[in-house]
């Protein structure tokens, strides 16, 4: 048995034709054929999906949680870029 | 013997081959190195158990005396069971199990392939979902053969040896007895020729892929088809009848 750690995959699932892929779990497979292995006996053995996408966790670009003021938060007091901000004129139909 | 016996038969001897080998899998339930791997062979061990008891039951209503898949999986003595004897074989190390599967699985494909054109339908419709799973099975264990023979010197190694142990349980597959060339005639049955060529054909291109060494020829064994088995069979058994041997029509 190997002393070393498989690498760490992250998994998505499309649920049907036509709905995007949505991120399912992780797991942890040697090179990305056994990940794709691992993904659909993993998380497939209930008929959840038509399609998978597997990838390395650590080629994923994340946000920095110390920059969620900088990164999110000017989006917060910013309510006219909300639908819901705009007044529907009268006589304005199938808006 | 009659069309109906010569196909309960055969089914039967269909049913022993994925009910061993599912068993023989079962064992290594809760043993696997790796989580990941754990859940792929245990789903591998149900898909031929389910496999088992569907053609089970259908020889139990062919047979027409009442017998259930339960009483011919757990209440037959060893030798009424005609399974391969590669399939028997003991799990070994991780790589012996690999070559094991590798072996059986490019065997099993093409033989189910086959049934899928034969003209009892039900037993084509059997084999036409048991050929989806075991075509994925093949595609998973061939890819580890491929590592571990292409991986280090110890892995490549190991791997060349169960090869070479496993060598002589495959001859016997591709020996049509009295039941291969009756289902063939009858019910457009599997031409175990034609799948020799394809297997060795397909084997040859794995085991070189994997840099290992196709073994030398040998004597093979033969026997299971006629209920003469390994000296492991017995344990086998004895383990997976055991419950309801003990407790009969136990249930969850």
């Amino acid at each position: 048995m190997s002393e070393q750690v498989w690498p760490l995959y992250e998994v998505f699932i499309r649920g049907r034709g036509g709905l995007s892929h949505r991120h399912a779990g992780s797991l942890h497979a040697a090179d990305d054929q056994m990940a794709l292995d691992h993904a659909r006996d993993t998380y497939t053995r209930r008929s959840e999906g038509v399609s998978l996408w597997v990838v390395r966790s650590d080629r994923i670009v994340a946000s920095d949680p110390a920059e969620t003021a900088a990164f999110f938060e000017p989006a917060e007091d910013k309510i006219y870029r909300h639908p819901t901000f705009y007044e529907i004129p009268d006589g304005v139909e199938n808006l | 013997m009659t069309p109906e016996q010569v196909l309960t038969a055969y089914v039967l001897r269909l049913g022993d081959n994925a009910l061993i080998l599912g068993q023989r899998m079962i064992e290594l339930v809760a043993a696997y190195p790796e989580l990941e791997e754990e859940l792929a062979n245990a789903n591998f061990a149900l898909d031929y158990i389910g496999q088992a008891r569907m053609l089970y039951t259908y020889a139990g209503e062919l047979e027409g005396n009442g017998r259930s898949e339960d009483d011919l999986a757990y209440f037959r003595p060893e030798h009424e069971f005609k399974n391969l004897l590669l399939v028997e074989q003991p799990n070994g190390h991780f790589g012996n199990t690999c070559v094991r599967q590798v072996l059986f699985d490019t065997f099993y494909l093409q033989l189910l392939t086959a049934l899928t054109n034969c003209s009892d339908q039900r037993l084509a419709e059997i084999a036409a979902r048991a050929e989806k799973e075991v075509r994925y099975h093949l595609r998973h264990s061939v890819q580890w053969l491929i590592r571990l023979g292409d991986g280090t010197e110890e892995s490549h190694d190991k791997a060349q040896q169960s090869l070479n142990d496993l060598w002589r349980y495959t001859g016997e597959m591709f020996v049509a007895d009295e039941l291969d060339e009756l289902i063939m005639k009858s019910s457009n049955g599997p031409d175990l020729g034609a799948i020799a060529t394809k297997w060795q054909k397909d084997v040859g291109g794995v085991v070189e892929e994997a840099t290992l060494t196709i073994p030398v020829e040998q004597v093979m064994a033969r026997g299971g088809k006629q209920g003469m088995h390994t000296e492991h069979f017995g344990y086998l058994v004895a383990e997976m009848q055991n419950l309801p041997r003990t407790y009969p029509g136990a249930t969850w």
